[in-house]
């Protein structure tokens, strides 16, 4: 992998206004630290009110929004950083959109043939206009039982409940709704809970790195299990067939390309019983904590993160118009 | 480093390995779990609680400038007379500094000691230099005081709610806190000798009242005067140490202060004073007052937990108490508060009619009740949205209630953000009650939520 040139300066964004404000914060050090690591020079900058007009005085060669939910991942900020004219890592900002979108997200994937757990995403006004009770009954009768219930938006696993009874359903979509207006609840499906991180290698080719299972003590992957180090444990590369790690593979590729990724993505998903991978969501702003599951990736590959993360920085420069997806 | 014989971590085995097959495909046969530390496992049973919330996590916004914080408890330094208190220091270190910088008593320095009485004789308290030790923030009084009494499975009698800081103390040495009722005069009498009664009979090993009895924590109530020798004469005859915190006293805004606890009695009380809101936090300098032969114990608790407090924070008081007018000071955090919690106040009457809360005549906080069937930790990611921090109710009970209250502080905002904050929390009730009216009362177990393992309390450095 080519390293980024000694010489080259990287901002690194990292934090903003959104739930995930502290995830992007350590995420930002971790990434910050390996490009400097690497003889990259990097800074790290907060998004507020003054980046733009910072930016456009003095601007990086590379920006790396580390920024998980909203503005971060939601293509909003892509589209300014493209106004700009300034080379970025990470995907396209409708490919942010279709991503960030979860029901959207599953529908395409669905679309290129991969299977996703049935599910359906409802405002609050459904609700009100439906009637809750009648739309739940509806939910629980169609899908059956246990759920998953979530933002369609944000990640970390905030506002996520398992659902395992139907006298649990009102409280889960509250909590779900404290976090975002579209609610999605799907259907649990059971099975070995792996991530999927895909680079591109300096040809532009996404590769994936070895699956990490997730095995977490409470049976939930929550905000809890995922930054308190011990309350998982994993497994890389996952415990899988041969078959079943090249099908984990080949659908999380297939998201990546669906969904018109660049650079780097995770792609989560469940494999069940019969080997069958599952698509539940997509990151285009993986995690990259201590506890991550991209880093973990790239140490189960035997690569060192400097390296990767120096080459994720020179492949933005190399390719300053994002593709958008087909 | 090394883990020790018999405790080998999953990740220091895995360092080991041949360099995982970057290819997709079989099964490693090398393939085993790591839980990311190899730690694990050597925790001992008290650590189990200390683990990353997504309550603490959505805290982290607080701190940025477009978000109200209503949800700290840093005292408004910038009312202080900043350049005579360093003018004060830099002479302090220019002639004593050998002092400052050096080791000092395990006890804490002799004149700060001194000082202090002259502190607690404001709330009535006679008492002997000799029977204080300082410590680092009264936190850390709280923390020597749990450590000589406690045995795992000790039980704790507290007020409904308590300080989140001391639950946190309670939790670490495997304490059983139990809650005692209280009102808008503090502890009630009654509720107390039942507990105790209740516990007893139970077979339970009750060690202190743990009780912030003035302008408390996060409940804004204050027992009144007449319960105090109440709540002393229950303990007394129970043989229950009272441990009387009272970092908020002389921050009343309507009255002069009650007499302490302590000046009731000096064999059943521990009184725990501190610098941090009528001075300077960042000094740590707290102190615990005594019966001798605790004191003792205190010290030498504290020599084996920090040797001695900070020599250089403690003459940094004692300068500050023998150069400024810190009465006067004083005074002017009152007046300062009290414009604070008279905007809270009026905010809340004039846009959240639907809740119920407490009027404080001083300190820091207004405990705030929400309509039945709202939940105030699912809401606020919603708060967080609409740019406005506050503490959940569950952080203040060590038994998993306290979901329909919020701790709303006005110590930091000055008057307009805290009418904002109280207009955008108005906002998230609304919306929540819509949600309720769709969905019906949030019902926390069945949500999975039960009492929280992960740490609730922001960080004491959140405004």
């Amino acid at each position: 992998m080519t390293h980024v040139r000694h010489g080259r300066q990287v901002m690194v964004l990292a934090g903003g206004l959104s739930h995930e404000r502290d995830v992007s914060l350590r995420s930002g050090r971790r990434v910050a630290d390996a490009l400097t690591r690497s003889g990259t020079e990097t800074h790290i900058r907060d998004v507020d009110s003054t980046l733009l007009s910072a930016i456009r005085s003095s601007p990086p060669e590379v920006i790396w929004p580390v920024l998980h939910g909203a503005t971060g991942e939601d293509g909003a900020l892509g589209d300014l950083l493209g106004s700009l004219g300034i080379a970025y890592v990470g995907s396209s900002p409708s490919s942010c959109r279709l991503t960030w979108d979860k029901p959207v997200a599953k529908a395409l994937v669905r679309a290129a043939g991969v299977s996703t757990p049935a599910g359906v995403a409802l405002s609050h006004a459904t609700f009100r206009e439906l009637g809750a009770h009648a739309v739940l009954e509806l939910v629980v009768d169609a899908l059956g039982l246990p759920l998953v219930v979530k933002p369609s938006r944000g990640g970390s696993a905030l506002g996520l409940t398992i659902v395992r009874s139907a006298a649990e359903l009102p409280s889960a979509m509250i909590a779900a709704y404290a976090y975002g207006d579209i609610v999605l609840i799907e259907r649990l499906v059971e099975g070995v809970e792996v991530a999927v991180s895909i680079v591109e290698d300096e040809h532009g080719q996404p590769q994936t790195l070895p699956a990490v299972e997730i095995v977490p003590d409470g049976g939930v992957y929550s905000y809890e299990a995922r930054y308190t180090a011990g309350a998982t444990e994993f497994f890389t590369p996952a415990r899988l067939s041969s078959g079943a790690a090249a099908s984990a593979a080949a659908a999380s590729l297939c998201a990546y390309r669906t969904l018109g990724h660049r650079h780097l993505s995770r792609v989560d998903l469940i494999i069940d019983g019969d080997d069958r991978p599952w698509f539940l969501e997509a990151n285009v702003s993986p995690g990259m904590t201590e506890t991550s599951l991209f880093p973990m990736a790239v140490e189960a590959a035997g690569l060192d993160a400097s390296g990767v993360y120096a080459g994720v920085a020179e492949r933005a420069l190399a390719t300053p118009g994002p593709p958008d997806p087909a | 480093m090394t883990p020790p014989a018999g405790q080998h971590g999953p990740r220091s085995e895995r360092s080991h390995d041949p360099v995982v097959e970057r290819s997709h495909g079989s099964v490693s046969e090398g393939s085993h779990g790591s839980r990311l530390d190899p730690w694990t496992k050597a925790y001992a049973q008290r650590t189990a609680g200390m683990n990353a919330s997504e309550i603490r996590a959505l805290f982290a916004v607080a701190s940025r400038p477009e978000v109200v914080s209503l949800a700290g408890g840093m005292p408004y330094l910038a009312a202080l007379p900043m350049e005579t208190v360093a003018a004060a220091v830099a002479q302090m270190l220019a002639t004593q500094g050998l002092t400052a910088l050096q080791y000092g008593s395990g006890q804490g320095d002799p004149v700060l000691r001194e000082q202090i009485l002259e502190v607690m004789a404001l709330e009535g308290i006679s008492a002997h230099a000799d029977d204080i030790v300082v410590t680092t923030g009264s936190q850390q009084a709280l923390d020597l005081v749990t450590r000589i009494f406690i045995d795992p499975g000790d039980v704790v009698l507290a007020e409904s709610p308590s300080y989140v800081g001391a639950l946190g103390v309670f939790a670490a040495y495997q304490a059983q806190v139990a809650h005692v009722t209280s009102d808008d005069d503090g502890l009630v009498p009654q509720a107390l000798e039942e507990r105790i009664l209740g516990l007893l009979a139970a077979g339970a090993r009750i060690k202190f009242l743990y009780t912030v009895p003035n302008f408390h924590n996060p409940a804004g109530t204050t027992l009144s005067a007449q319960r105090r020798p109440q709540i002393i004469e229950i303990c007394r005859r129970h043989g229950i140490l009272v441990l009387e915190d009272n970092p908020y006293g002389l921050l009343g805004f309507d009255r002069e202060p009650y007499d302490a606890m302590r000046s009731l009695s000096q064999e059943g009380v521990v009184y725990l004073g501190s610098f941090s809101k009528t001075f300077a936090p960042g000094l740590r300098v707290g102190w615990a007052l005594a019966p001798h032969a605790v004191r003792e114990k205190l010290v030498l608790a504290s020599e084996s937990a920090i040797l001695c407090p900070s020599a250089y924070a403690q003459m940094t008081v004692s300068t500050y108490l023998a150069t400024c007018d810190w009465k006067a000071q004083i005074k002017v955090y009152r007046e300062l508060y009290r414009d604070r919690r008279d905007a809270m106040i009026e905010s809340l009457g004039a846009l959240l009619p639907q809740a119920t809360w407490t009027h404080p005549d001083g300190g820091f906080y207004v405990w705030l009740t929400l309509p039945e069937g709202l939940n105030s930790k699912a809401m606020l990611p919603r708060a967080v949205t609409e740019r406005v921090a506050y503490v959940p109710g569950t952080a203040f009970f060590a038994d998993g209630t306290g979901h329909r209250n919020i701790r709303l502080s006005y110590c930091y905002p000055d008057p307009d953000r805290i009418r904002v904050g109280v207009r955008r929390l108005a906002r998230v009730v609304q919306a929540e009650l819509e949600l309720r009216e769709t969905f019906g009362p949030y019902d926390a177990m069945a949500a999975g939520a039960g009492p929280s393992h992960g740490v609730q309390s922001p960080a004491p450095d959140l405004s």
